[in-house]
Order: C-alpha cells, then structure tokens, then sequence
C-alpha cells in the first residue's frame, strides 16, 4: 500500500470481497537523506513519504484492517539505488523500477507475506496473470494507457503463481471511480513519477549527490561532443547527462536538429547525429527471461517494445547463446538505448523480456 | 481475537486509580494554578500535593521536582540546559554519555555537537554495562555534564548510578541520570544514587502522557530552555497540565504499593526466558548476566527478521516490539544491541519483551506458545528464501 489510489483501491476491493486482507507499506528511501535534493517547497512524486504512509494508514484504518510499515530500505539500497547509480556511470540509461519488482516488491515483499502467513500478494499494478498450458501467464493490462507489463518481465513462475493483480481487468478511470464509491480520501491523488527516489526527475543530481554521501568523488566525465564522423561539435559536463535520443541540453546551434545516438563513458564521448542516424534494426539483450512460455528452440515472432512508451514493433526473436537474445525489427527503430528493457508480446501475452546492450 | 500486552517499556496503561485521579481533575479542578482565586488554588493544591507524592516516590524534596511534558523534554532540559548554565561560566564545553542511550539524550547531544560542544559517548561491554573507569579517563577539566542512564529501555540492564556518582562529585561535574525506564521498576532513591539530575515519565508509569519530571538537586545551577511565566520556580514555564501532573502523583502513589508486585514481575520474566530457551534453540538473552529491571528481557531468536516476529506476533494477538518504538518502521539494527557487540544480523533478530503489573502467568505462557510456532514458520520459510 503505498498511500496511492492504486494499491488503496486493490486493499478495499479484497477486503469488500472477504478476503483476509492485510496491508503494508514498503519502507524504501529515507526521505531525510540527500536534503540538498529537495527544492524549497518540496520535491514531486517521491516514494515512501511521511504523507503517502499516513494516507496507507487511513485506508486500512478505514477498511478495518491490519496494517504494518515494514523497512526494506536496505535491500533496496543495495538492490536498486546502487546498480541504478552504477548503470548511468556505465553510460546506460537503466530502469529502477524493474530491479525494485524483481528483487523488492515481488521477492522481499512476498518473504514478508510469507512471513504473516499470507497466501497471495496483491498490488496496484496494471497487469493481468492467467493460468494456460501448465503456466501463468502475464498479461497486458485492459487500459493500454496503464499497462505496466514493461517493468514486469522479470517475475518469476512462482511469483506470478502468488500474485493478483485486480486493476489489471479496470481502467483507471474505473479505478477512481471504485475509490469514490469506497470513499477513499485517496480517490483524486495524483499519480505517482516512474522513478520514486529520485526528487523532480533530476538524476544526474542525484547520482551527484548519493557519490558524495558515500564518500565518493563524481567522476568527472566532461568531454567532448562529436559526431559520427568525429568532429568535436562541443563539450558536456559528463555522459551520465545524456540518454540516446536526448534533443535537449546539448547547448549547439546546427542547422538540423541534432540528437544523442550513444555515448561512450571510456573516451567520455557523447555522440550526436541527425534523427535518421538514430535509426536501428537490432538489439541484443541480455538475461531473457521468458515469463509466460517456455524457453524457445525457434526463432520467435513477436511485437517488441524497446522502452515503456514505445509502440511495440514487429520483430523476430532468436536465441544467440544462453540468456541472450537478437531482435531484428521488420522496421528500423528510434533511439534503441542501453540499459532499458526490450519486452516481447504477442498481442496481449507478454512472452518474455531482455535487458538492451 | 483478544490482543495481549507486551510492550511495557513503550508505554503502560492507565490505572483505574489514576485514571480517577485524573478525570476528576478534568471535570473539577479545572482552575489554572496560577489563578489568585478559589479555582486556581484547588488546582495549585493538588498540583503540590502530585509533586510531593513524586518526590516521595524517588526520596527527593518536592522543590527539586519540576515537571515537564515528557521524559524527552526532561532529558534535553538536563543537557542542554546544562550545557547553556556551564558554557558561559567557566568555558565548559563538554558532555560525556554512553553509546547506548535513548534518542532523547543521543539526540540532544548531537545538537549540543552542532553547537560546539565536544561529546564522549562511552562504549559498554557485552554485558551491556559502562566500565566506570573509562568514565573517569574521560573526563576532563571542561566537562560540563555526564548523562547515564539507569535502565536501558531495550534490554532492562542497570548502569552502576551511584558508582558514577561518586566519580562525577569526586571530580565536581553533575550528572544527570535518564531514569524514565527504572522508575517504578526499582527502587529509586535519588539522594543515594547521588545523581544532580533525573529525568522521569508518567507514561511509562501507569500515568497519561504527556507528562514528565526531571529532579533536580537542590543547590545545582541550571538555566531552562523554555521562557515565559514563572511557573516551576522559574525552570518551566507554561501552564501546568494539572490533570496530567495529578495522574503522575497519582500513579507515583501506586508505585510504592506495587513495589512488591515486582518479585511476582521478575518471576513471570524468568519463566518466558526459560520457555523460550528450552524450547526454542538457537535463542539467548541479549544482556542476561547483568542486573536488570525485573520486566523486561531483550532475547534474540537467530535466522529470524525481527520486524517480521513482530508483525506476525500481533497478527496472533501479542504485542511486543524490537527495541524502541520508531513511528515510521524504520529499522536500522538498535544502536544499543550494536554497541553491546552483536553482529547486525542478530541484533536484527532480536525482540523485547516488557511485562507490566496486568500480566498473568497464563498469558506468559501463550506468548511462549505462539512464539515457538511463529519462529518454527519463519525459519522454515527462510530456507526457502
């Protein structure tokens, strides 16, 4: 139960139903840390509030029942915040949220359920899981604007087995208004931002101050801007500012638009280009896991979706060695960016996910 | 499902005579003792006589107690207020303490740090106990304060006060015991623990909260923290939440006669420690050598996330809790168990139990039940994991 209309929905909608209902609120960022992050006035969509706990406690207060604060700020530490840190200096663009469902929220969570006895966990996420063919599947959730099978790849068959995920079927629209109809005061709350940890979207803040906290120096990763042919263009303050497909904050004036096709943290060069030279047909990803059907021996055709708010494009799958796939897309695709996800679908079945090298 | 109470040390319930106490204060004695008239001197008399059933309590004067808000507000009245009188005087700027005190000296002592006070923090042993002898090479010409406490909140183990004391006279530096958690578990005597300062809580008594004491030795400077009226002899303004303050004297009363309800107390304590350890194996009793209050025993159950006991423990009906009670959950391994040299991962897996005057020995005995199935069911889901 995180405070938000979501997960308040989802423990109102069980407890309606008569289930043996009890909430928690994971505790994962202490809000006191990196205080020179937050703008006066306070920061935006930020995880694990004083505020977001008090709205969870009323919920549960007002459903009747038990509810707990149970701290995994150190797992998360460890399991999300620090590879997120790493990914960035590494020149990859990384998804936090897909670590914090694998290792946090559908595995320390489910050993807390497990802990109080619970046979299932559910969440206010936008997905479906049905049973076929021996399995569970995952699912497209109804509301494509909501779908959140993108950060859900990673889920084991034993994790799906014990989760529910009752938005899955609703519309947000229909959500709010079950939340009205229970009376949630949480019912108008604003939607949470992707990455819960990091105040106003500022991450290369953020990496700055979490080095220093820890002791370490921000490397400096000024460099030069080139392009492809290798002309320096300009100079950047570090690669970790930029993310392929980036327009913005180059600070050059060209005749046409320019964008970053990639950097390269090891000569800390950011390389731009013309849109059309963003432009690619492959990918290899990297510990694929087929979620919803078992591993293929074929190449597979699938829809494939190389960042969340990609239209997902067609595309052959084909194993390459143990954990690793190649996409080759039928068109070329914008911007395919490291350190993001690539998630297979067939329709609404999501057959699996990779991470993009 | 009935719910059982074992978190003495968090707070106790009101008891039926206090709760007297106090509701007819609210509903009769509402004057404001500072009134001239009729309303305000029945409300002054019942405020002394709280104050002398107090000092009686602890053998102190009833002009050495001055009450506050709360044993917080008391523990920082002693060092800041200390550390502001000494400052000024004779250049003192600093404060020695033990690494195992409650937030509320920990805390004010990382502000008088702020404010360029140097502070000691004394290391304790495994025992969980300062070596008096560490106290005297830590002090210096310029200490102003020593802040020890008499029990510790999480294990119950008793701080040698009065050895102490006779260190911190010997060496002309007051001393301030924090004695919220031994008060009404031992007997507390303040003139021959020899403390200047001792720091006390309703709430921890049978009393509302929202109250507290600090004693103060007649005779010591002190400057307050707070300004405003003359109420406590000029050391604590504000009007005195009399009902409050009743129901502090009240219960303070009661302590003396339940004085010999403790044996009964550290018996009930002793049978939960034999039943876990015969019962449950690979658990101990985080400070057992020590001489402790007799209700309360910190034990630690090995391979078991502590937060998780706790949870599944109330999901049972039982209410205990892993060391201080923290309002957001979060959990850092107790600073107290850490300094008594436990690896984190069992100070992670160690749990509180605090008995009060309402425990039966029936309910000692379906708290040791359920206490063995629930770390059977998680240690055997954390094989799993």
């Amino acid at each position: 139960m995180s405070g938000g209309v979501d997960s308040s929905t989802v423990a109102a909608l069980l407890a309606r139903q008569g289930r043996s209902v009890i909430g928690l609120t994971m505790q994962l960022w202490n809000q006191r840390r990196l205080p020179e992050l937050v703008p006066e006035g306070g920061a935006t969509g930020r995880c694990c509030s004083l505020d977001d706990v008090y709205d969870a406690r009323r919920v549960a207060e007002q459903i009747g029942i038990p509810y707990y604060v149970v701290n995994f700020e150190e797992q998360f530490e460890e399991r999300v915040v620090a590879p997120f840190v790493e990914e960035y200096l590494a020149g990859r663009t990384p998804i936090p949220c897909t670590l914090c469902n694998n290792y946090i929220k559908f595995d320390r969570f489910l050993e807390m359920a497990d802990a109080v006895g619970a046979h299932h966990i559910a969440t206010g996420h936008y997905a479906r899981v049905r049973q076929r063919d021996g399995r569970y599947q995952l699912l497209r959730a109804v509301d494509p604007s909501k779908d959140q099978t993108y950060f859900l790849f990673g889920l084991t068959q034993q994790q799906l087995a014990r989760t529910l995920f009752p938005l899955g079927e609703m519309t947000k629209t229909e959500v709010r208004a079950l939340a009205r109809s229970f009376d949630l005061a949480v019912a108008a709350k604003s939607d949470s931002q992707e990455i819960c940890f990091v105040p106003n979207g500022d991450y290369a803040g953020f990496l700055s101050a979490w080095l220093r906290e820890r002791g370490e120096r921000v490397p400096s990763a000024a460099g030069p801007i080139v392009n492809s042919a290798g002309r320096t263009l300009g100079a950047h303050a570090g690669v970790h500012h930029f993310t392929v497909g980036q327009r913005r904050g180059l600070g050059i004036a060209a005749g046409e638009p320019l964008y970053v096709i990639r950097t390269d943290p090891e000569s800390q060069q950011v390389v731009v280009g013309g849109q059309h030279e963003l432009l690619r047909s492959q990918l290899a990803a990297t510990e694929v896991n087929w979620i919803s059907i078992a591993s293929p021996s074929q190449p597979v055709r699938a829809q494939v979706k190389i960042r969340n708010k990609h239209a997902a494009a067609a595309a052959w799958i084909e194993a390459s060695a143990e954990g690793r796939v190649e996409v080759n897309f039928d068109e070329p695709q914008r911007a395919i960016t490291p350190g993001q996800a690539a998630v297979f679908y067939q329709e609404d079945l999501v057959l699996g996910g990779g991470w993009i090298e | 499902m009935r719910h059982v109470y074992f978190d003495h040390n968090a707070t106790t319930p009101v008891a039926p005579q206090v709760l007297e106490a106090v509701v007819s204060c609210l509903g009769q004695t509402y004057g404001n003792a500072s009134s001239i008239h009729y309303f305000g001197q029945a409300a002054k008399q019942r405020l002394e006589a709280a104050r002398r059933q107090l000092a009686a309590l602890i053998h102190a004067n009833a002009t050495e107690v001055v009450f506050t808000a709360g044993g917080t507000e008391s523990d920082n009245m002693a060092l800041l207020g200390m550390a502001r009188t000494a400052r000024p005087v004779s250049g003192r700027r600093h404060v020695i303490t033990t690494a195992i005190e409650h937030p509320a000296v920990l805390a004010a002592c990382a502000q008088l740090e702020r404010e360029g006070v140097a502070v000691t923090r004394l290391p304790v042993g495994a025992a969980g106990v300062i070596d008096p002898g560490d106290l005297r090479t830590a002090l210096r010409p310029e200490t102003a304060l020593v802040s020890v406490m008499h029990a510790n909140n999480e294990t119950g183990v008793i701080q040698p006060v009065e050895e102490i004391a006779r260190i911190t006279r010997e060496a002309g530096v007051p001393f301030h015991a924090d004695g919220v958690q031994a008060l009404g578990k031992l007997p507390v005597d303040v003139k021959a623990l020899g403390v200047d300062f001792y720091s006390m809580s309703a709430h921890k008594l049978y009393a509302p909260k929202g109250v507290g004491a600090l004693y103060i030795r007649k005779g010591v400077r002190f400057s307050p923290l707070l300004f405003g009226g003359h109420h406590e002899r000029d050391r604590r303004p504000g009007t005195e939440n009399v009902p409050g303050i009743v129901g502090f004297g009240a219960a303070a009363e009661l302590a003396s006669q339940s004085a010999d309800d403790l044996p009964q107390m550290a018996s009930f304590r002793q049978k939960l420690e034999q039943a876990v350890l015969d019962r449950i194996p690979g658990t101990g009793v985080n400070g057992a050598g020590s001489p402790r209050v007799p209700n309360t025993t910190n034990i630690y159950f090995n391979g078991i996330d502590g937060e998780a006991l706790v949870i599944a423990l109330d999901l049972r009906g039982f209410a205990v809790s892993t060391g201080s009670a923290c309002s957001s959950g979060a959990v850092t391994p107790s600073h107290v168990l850490t300094a008594m040299g436990l690896p984190p991962e069992r100070a992670r897996a160690s749990i509180r139990f605090s008995l009060g005057l309402s425990n039966t020995a029936e309910q000692v005995d379906a708290l040791a039940e359920a206490l063995e199935e629930s770390v059977a069911h998680l240690r055997r889901i954390s094989v799993h994991a």
